[in-house]
């Protein structure tokens, strides 16, 4: 039993390192573009390893009830369809509405 | 629609309902279970059109392709998470963005919508604009060697074009 | 075992505030709605420790209810952002 704890331990220490640098990025980027990047990406990871730590606990402390092991991944799979989707369309809506890039060389918005 | 694709469409529609409610309900007597597949029968009479799109030949083997690229896809993701936790916490923050567009051979709805997902997903670049009577995307990328991986490699456009039998 | 979801919670909301920050002082309305977006992803992860930390399984059926919830505004958000209106 003590290896599925270290296991799990491992997987929510990585999923929150990776929900930390994701909020880091948000507030040292430059601009609206780059800020999407590093949300969109990190927090998709971060959130689905802290959601799968969750899992193995489940399946090794209570055998029996397989169906919340289901829904688990069921949230897993609906979190790495619907961030990327989100992500592009407010950037779709950013750039047709006027906003700026950010080049090399700017000053911070 | 003729009558055999939209008998098909239905019960396809209503077999996803009913693993649904299964899934997320967890007791099996009779009252609710009966109560629950009629439910999924009228939804699936009614609004069948929106999940199972038209026909499509050789459905069997495009979805064993896709089950073979979702590892590599995967692979990628974490790939991607590495280089973007690289560029926050170097303490000089090399990122030089632009905007790249390029053309597909892809005119598919699905193979678009599974390429753009793919793009946002991969390491330093997110989709901006679809159109899908050219297959032209607008991408923004955060550095120069995730665009040119993108542009001159045309890795990830090949694959998804192997994955469905290159719509 | 209880103490690492305990400390999981704790740094999960810490870097919450972290967003709230931008959420607050972002220049623009598009870098407002990012920021409530990703609280929201965070809030599905935050539920799923509490769900085990205070031992009751009915916080994943409210996890799985927030994602569509935090899906379905953002991209209204989007859409009215870009349009100008919902409907035509």
């Amino acid at each position: 039993m003590v290896i599925v704890h270290v296991v799990v331990t491992a997987l929510l220490g990585v999923g929150v390192f990776f929900t930390l640098v994701g909020s880091i990025g948000l507030l040292r980027f430059p601009d609206f573009y780059t800020r999407l990047h590093a949300t969109g990406k990190c927090d998709t990871l971060g959130g689905g390893l802290i959601i799968l730590g969750a899992m193995i606990y489940h399946f090794f402390e209570y055998p029996g009830t397989l169906l919340v092991v289901a829904k688990l991944a069921f949230l897993i799979f609906f979190i790495f369809i619907a961030n990327p989707t989100a992500t592009h369309t407010i950037m779709k809506a950013a750039y047709k509405t006027g906003v700026e890039p950010w080049r090399l060389g700017e000053e911070r918005r | 629609m003729r009558l055999g694709e939209r008998a098909f469409g239905i019960l396809i529609t209503f077999c996803i309902m009913a693993v649904f409610w299964i899934l997320l309900s967890g007791i099996f007597d009779a009252f609710h279970l009966i109560s629950g597949l009629a439910c999924c029968a009228i939804v699936s009479i009614i609004s069948h059109d929106l999940l199972v799109k038209g026909k499509s030949e050789k459905k069997l083997q495009k979805s064993l392709r896709l089950l073979i690229y979702i590892p590599w896809e995967l692979w990628q993701i974490v790939l991607a998470n590495i280089d973007v936790a690289y560029r926050v916490l170097h303490p000089r923050m090399p990122i030089d963005p632009l905007i790249i567009e390029f053309e597909t051979t892809l005119r598919g709805e699905f193979s678009l919508t599974t390429l753009a997902n793919s793009i946002t997903l991969t390491p330093g670049t997110i989709t901006i604009l679809v159109e899908p009577e050219r297959g032209k995307f607008c991408v923004h990328a955060i550095a120069k060697e995730p665009a040119d991986a993108l542009l001159l490699d045309q890795k990830m456009q090949r694959k998804v074009a192997h994955v469905f039998l290159e719509t | 075992m209880i103490t690492i979801f305990w400390i999981t919670i704790l740094l999960i909301a810490i870097t919450m505030g972290l967003s709230l920050y931008r959420g607050v002082a972002g220049p623009g309305v598009f870098n407002r709605v990012a920021a409530v977006n990703i609280i929201g992803t965070k809030t599905i992860a935050l539920l799923v420790v509490m769900g085990y930390y205070f031992e009751r399984p009915y916080f994943f059926d409210i996890a799985l209810l927030y994602a569509m919830i935090n899906f379905i505004g953002t991209l209204v958000f989007a859409k009215y952002l870009e349009r100008g209106e919902l409907w035509s």
